[in-house]
């Protein structure tokens, strides 16, 4: 059996507006559209994913929140809805999804292997947080490969972002790993926007385009230097640099998928390829991506 | 109508599942549950018209949310202790006290919602809760959110909200808070017979904390949530709002009966059920610092040119 190996990274936020402006089918909120700089985006990374030979998506979610190890799906397949804590109003959405649960057998084992505390999630009654269902839905909208998502251990509530970093770090190497021994060719994802400071109140029409901008200026100007050095491929400086932007802008790094991605990567030093920007609710969202293949490797924006 | 409204008595209860779930794991896990069941039969006993939840494990954002669904019906799963089992549950909402509460909240200046979706997804604490205070939907119930960003005076204007709504609506209620005392569990998975208060300083604060009680000196507590939120609470939201918005809820006074039912370790977590029942005895207000508020102003602008 060949090497397995990582065939893309993307950073993928879920705010569930954006599957809410696109109205697919699962959906059950009605939406005149919005966010089309962020959808656009995805539908072009959606595009590249579909002439890429992939196996299994896995995907690290900062809304499964575990303060108890990481844990990982465990069951063949979830089938329910998953409603938005948060926006309700906006996300209500009948999911159907296939686990590789080999796979995720393998990653944690890998894990426990490198000291993590792991759990495999065999509770067929569990509900599939909507961050992994939307960033999956934006990449791949027809569901057509299985999944992994891995649960955020938050680290930085209990310790600190140095602690989560170093801690998020181990687990992407541990699941590089795992993912090289299983010989399948797998897709990451990170799941979560950037600076991550909400309004806290809502436009009457929530798709308003015209009352959608950034919490504040501080919040862009971290953004954009994150998204100056993801493309002058300096990932490493920017997981150096993670502890302090979490703290200032309230980050959804905080749950430390890009750290696990990007260790899971060996820290590229090529550039990523950028699909768009744009806030939601207030909150930083970049849709990015890291192609090892520089033969496919893109300048996308 | 009265000039006050009439709150029988308070709750302040754990949001674990292990008393729910697995209570004979641990005999302090069944203690706990014990202390659930007395305060079930005295809510039973009580001739209460309401029970009016504020769980600390239903964060929101936008504004404050509450429950309106007048039959929320699901299968519950935890994110960690998803392994002890499911949960499922089939509340009786009292949906005007939810559209009256949110009213209130407004004229008091707050953002406030109702949310009334099939299959939205009620959190673990006000589940626990509900399915062990009130299992068969005897007394209708109502559910509010705990904004992630709210502080304070926030916090404590959606308590007054709560007493405007009650008071309006000349309901006897039950008020109960989900809530862990310290809320630092252990980082890996233990055997539930060797659970424990995770340290010797949790363990002190939370007994202090539970003298406070005992002694019915709820607004002490209030007044101490800052120093509470930093000596033993981990850093997940801004700050330890239980105390603001029970004292804001059931009265700003120290004029309590209390009784602490059961205290004991849920995988680290301090968790204790408590009842509070207005007296007319009181040790004293000893701990009276901040200012109280009655409406909220919002974030004033501080960012804007216009703040400047």
């Amino acid at each position: 059996m060949s090497k397995g190996e990582i065939v893309l990274g993307c950073l993928a936020p879920h705010p569930p507006h954006v599957v809410y402006a696109e109205n697919p089918e699962q959906n059950e909120a009605f939406a005149e559209g919005g966010w089309e700089t962020l959808r656009w985006g995805y539908h072009r990374l959606a595009r590249k994913l579909k002439n890429i030979d992939y196996d299994a998506m896995v995907i690290f979610t900062p809304h499964w929140q575990t303060y108890i190890g990481t844990h990982f799906l465990g069951l063949p397949k979830f089938k329910s809805k998953s409603v938005d804590p948060v926006f309700p109003n906006l996300f209500r959405y009948n999911y159907d999804i296939s686990v590789d649960v080999d796979l995720a057998e393998e990653m944690k084992s890998a894990a426990a292997d490198a000291g993590i505390i792991t759990k495999m999630m065999r509770n067929p009654d569990f509900r599939v947080d909507y961050g992994t269902i939307t960033s999956c839905h934006m990449l791949n909208p027809e569901w057509d490969k299985p999944i992994v998502t891995i649960s955020s251990n938050r680290n930085a509530h209990y310790y600190s972002a140095e602690v989560m970093n170093e801690q998020a770090g181990a687990l992407g190497e541990a699941c590089a790993k795992a993912i090289e021994k299983s010989g399948k060719r797998v897709v990451l994802i990170s799941s979560h926007s950037l600076s991550h400071r909400h309004f806290v109140t809502e436009s009457p029409l929530p798709e308003d385009m015209s009352r959608e901008h950034i919490y504040n200026h501080s919040q862009y100007v971290w953004d954009m230097k994150l998204v100056e050095l993801m493309r002058e491929g300096k990932m490493k400086e920017v997981i150096d640099i993670i502890p302090e932007f979490t703290e200032q802008t309230i980050a959804e790094t905080e749950a430390g998928g890009l750290t696990w991605m990007m260790a899971a990567m060996g820290f590229p030093d090529f550039s990523a390829e950028i699909y768009g920007y744009q806030s939601v609710i207030g909150t930083g969202n970049l849709i990015a991506a890291w192609d090892p293949n520089s033969a496919t490797r893109e300048i996308v924006l | 109508m009265n000039d006050e409204p009439e709150i029988l008595f308070g709750i302040y209860c754990p949001p674990h599942p292990q008393p729910l779930l697995s209570p004979d794991e641990n005999s302090g896990y069944r203690k706990l549950r014990e202390g659930f069941e007395t305060c079930k039969k005295r809510i039973e006993e009580s001739g209460a018209d309401i029970i009016l939840v504020y769980s600390t494990t239903w964060p929101s954002i936008v504004g404050h949310q509450i429950q309106a669904h007048p039959n929320p019906t699901w299968t519950h799963v935890d994110d960690d202790f998803h392994y002890l089992g499911s949960m499922p549950y089939s509340f009786e909402i009292d949906t005007e006290f939810a559209e009256k509460y949110v009213e209130c909240s407004k004229e008091r200046g707050l953002h406030s919602r109702t949310v009334s979706y099939d299959g939205f997804p009620i959190d673990t604490g006000s589940i626990v809760a509900l399915k062990l205070l009130n299992p068969e939907n005897k007394i209708p119930a109502c559910i509010v959110s705990s904004n992630m960003y709210a502080n304070r005076a926030e916090t404590i204007v959606l308590g007054k909200a709560a007493r405007d709504a009650i008071k309006i609506q000349g309901k006897k209620a039950v008020v109960v808070v989900v809530s862990s005392l310290s809320n630092r569990m252990f980082t890996e998975h233990i055997d539930p017979s060797d659970d424990r208060i995770h340290s010797a300083k949790d363990d002190e604060w939370n007994k202090k904390i539970l003298e406070f009680f005992a002694d019915g000196r709820l607004e002490d507590i209030s007044q101490l949530s800052r120093d509470i939120h930093n000596q033993i609470r981990v850093s997940k939201v801004v700050a330890y709002k239980p105390a603001w918005w029970m004292a804001a809820t059931m009265g700003q006074h120290n004029n309590y009966e209390g009784e602490v039912l059961a205290y004991e370790a849920l995988h680290g977590s301090g968790g204790a059920v408590i009842m509070l029942t207005p007296s007319k005895q009181s040790v004293g207000d000893k701990e009276f610092d901040e200012d109280d508020v009655e409406f909220y102003q919002g974030d004033r602008d501080v960012l804007s040119q216009e703040g400047i």
